[in-house]
């Protein structure tokens, strides 16, 4: 019944470090079916980017597996990865920096379309980079614009051009809003659901933006300092967050809407260090229903009702 | 500063320009702003919408040679300080106007102590010794919430949480009437960002300050401000306090914006943006500057330059659809 395209098994991921080894992804599991969107959240340093970085091989996982459409794609060659990575595209945060400012529009969407010969002949290529800034919504007369002539919007829609010019399954959003304008913004997200619906992608959409989240994606994990700490479906996750930090997390965003005010949960302290933690639940530190057992050992993430899971102690008191 | 309703601010007419190689960018057009006594004025607008400038222009700080504050008054506790020179200037600024500027990673200098970044404004304004300076900084330390043992160590041993209280310690230091806070929280996790707006929501009413905040999170607005004003390629296009804003929203761009962020709190399949882009600030719009991305626009929007207009004694705005019989817009205001 369930078609999945993506799985992650037990990914982890830790970097070397003067003062020990920093543990940026520490046994990550998740699954995605075809067609739909995981968004991925949690602040600065929880690990976000690093699994998807590590999913498309940008950096390689300390151990773990990846499987794509059934493959594990962290046995493969450098060679058929690359071969797999028209199947698998990325979007990045900035589209200032991730644009070479040498080439022109037509030049950067082209550039992956003769890359992996996907078509061949001068004119069928041509053809279909005009295609490709339509269903973008890159009007035909920046055709030979640079970047820099560009704003975030129009040079974050390249990007997505140049992502879709390989006609891949499954594409990694990492923050591809967050450096743009609100009224830009829903441009852009508007576009990125209309295209999934057309093309039938599979994204994951990692960001620390609560409401883009919530509006974007189909499931959401919440991550914290490496680790999962609740993954749901976004309507079960936002009307019952279970975990005290996604109860704070949620309670943190400013609302704009006067009569929504709330009670804030504030949380203290902040993040602490991902070198060399010791076994015990990591958001003990900061959290307000903190008893014994969770100094004594880490949680596990346990299912609480259906495709919905949580890491906290406090599940076993009740 | 007893009566209720004074004004410790009041701009007039503020234009300003930055020129080079023979374009001129057209930074802020003409606006008008008041803030009252222990208030706190929101401004609310895109990149590109004069926010920063028009902050930069209170404190005189404007860059020269390229730009230049070329119209209007700035008038703080009845000065003018575009008048002001150089060394008035300095004299005021920390004492009786203060910013808290976006990224506290750059704001702070990386080779000063904590401590000292602090006592250099006490000692500047409060001609006291400098020990007597540092001890009334690491005060301040524990009251934006950070250990006072910690005044002799370096910025980069904060996290950037941490780096915007003390960038809120120094501009608190002298205690000053006015802060302006530029996005002071936008480089912070939600979970920081909602400890540091609280706390300053505290040190404003414990220390009777008024505010300017300047931001583009209308969450943030709803939060911390009592007015809004809604800043469009230098104009100021909607003008309130914050149930008009929020609750009988009038001017189209305003209703823009709140279309264009996912609200948790509603379910929207599709979110309704502003179609196009900002205009290029050399060459701004004639007529109304929102036009070309107006969807109530009409002929007479690209010919005639709207006025900020009093619809109710707290509400501005600066649309001439309101001439037309019957106009409303579609968001509907409860």
């Amino acid at each position: 019944m369930t078609d999945t395209i993506l799985e992650v098994k037990d990914m982890k991921k830790y970097f070397n470090s003067p003062k020990g080894k920093v543990h940026a992804v520490d046994g990550v599991s998740f699954s995605i079916e075809r067609g739909s969107t995981l968004g991925i959240v949690g602040e600065s340093g929880c690990g976000k980017s690093t699994i998807g970085k590590s999913i498309l091989r940008l950096t390689e996982p300390s151990d773990g597996q990846v499987f794509f459409e059934g493959k594990d794609i962290t046995e493969i060659s450098k060679r058929e990865m690359r071969r797999l990575r028209k199947d698998m595209q990325i979007v990045f945060q900035d589209p200032y920096s991730s644009l070479n400012p040498r080439k022109t529009v037509s030049q950067a969407i082209r550039e992956p379309i003769v890359i992996n010969n996907i078509i061949k002949g001068k004119d069928a290529i041509n053809d279909r980079v005009v295609e490709l800034m339509e269903m973008v919504g890159l009007d035909q007369r920046l055709y030979n614009t640079y970047p820099h002539e560009l704003d975030g919007g129009r040079r974050q829609r390249i990007c997505i051009a140049r992502a879709l010019a390989v006609e891949p399954k499954f594409i990694l959003c990492d923050e591809p809003v967050s450096a743009l304008d609100v009224s830009i913004q829903a441009q852009i997200l508007n576009l990125m659901k209309d295209l999934q619906e057309q093309l039938g992608l599979t994204y994951i959409f990692i960001t620390h933006d609560l409401s883009v989240v919530k509006f974007f994606s189909d499931r959401i994990i919440v991550m914290y300092l490496g680790k999962v700490v609740e993954t749901a479906s976004a309507d079960d996750l936002f009307k019952n967050p279970v975990h005290p930090y996604t109860q704070a997390l949620l309670s943190s965003i400013p609302v704009p809407d006067l009569e929504a005010r709330k009670e804030r949960i504030m949380l203290s302290g902040e993040i602490s260090s991902p070198i060399n933690p010791k076994n015990e639940c990591r958001f003990a530190k900061r959290c307000r229903f903190v008893m014994d057992v969770c100094h004594e050992s880490a949680p596990d993430l346990t299912e609480i009702s259906e495709g919905h899971c949580v890491a906290c102690h406090l599940l076993k008191t009740k | 500063m007893n009566s209720n309703d004074k004004k410790v601010l009041e701009v007039k007419n503020l234009t300003v320009t930055y020129e080079s190689e023979g374009s001129v960018v057209e930074a802020v057009n003409g606006i008008n702003l008041d803030l009252t006594a222990r208030k706190t004025v929101g401004l609310v607008g895109e990149t590109g919408a004069g926010k920063t400038t028009t902050a930069l222009s209170l404190l005189g700080l404007v860059q020269k040679p390229q730009g230049h504050v070329k119209n209007g008054k700035i008038i703080i506790n009845g000065k003018n300080i575009l008048e002001m020179t150089e060394k008035e200037l300095e004299n005021i600024r920390g004492k009786e106007i203060a910013m808290i500027f976006q990224d506290p990673m750059t704001a702070l200098n990386p080779v000063m102590t904590v401590g000292d970044q602090i006592a250099e404004s006490i000692v500047k304004h409060e001609k006291v010794k400098y020990e007597e300076a540092f001890a009334k900084a690491s005060e301040l330390l524990e009251t934006v919430g950070i250990d006072k043992a910690r005044a002799k160590e370096y910025p980069h041993q904060f996290s950037g949480g941490m780096r915007q209280r003390v960038v809120i310690a120094i501009a608190l230091a002298c205690r000053p009437g006015i802060l302006i806070a530029d996005e002071p929280t936008t480089a912070l996790d939600v979970t920081i960002q909602a400890q540091v707006l609280d706390m300053m929501k505290k040190l404003k009413d414990e220390y009777e300050t008024s505010m300017i905040m300047i931001t583009h999170d209308l969450g943030v607005v709803a939060e911390i401000c009592d007015e809004v004003a809604v800043m469009y390629a230098g104009h100021i296009l909607e003008y309130g306090v914050l149930e008009d804003i929020f609750n009988r929203t009038k001017h189209p761009y305003t209703e823009g914006l709140f279309n264009s962020i996912p609200d948790i709190n509603d379910d929207k399949i599709r979110l309704v943006p502003i179609d196009g882009g900002m205009p290029d600030p050399s060459n701004l719009p004639k007529g109304c500057v929102f036009h070309p991305r107006c969807p109530y626009a009409d002929e007479k929007c690209k010919t005639e330059k709207p006025e900020l207009k009093n619809i109710s004694e707290t509400h501005q705005v600066a649309c001439i659809a309101y001439d037309r019989p019957g106009f409303s817009l579609g968001r509907s205001n409860s």
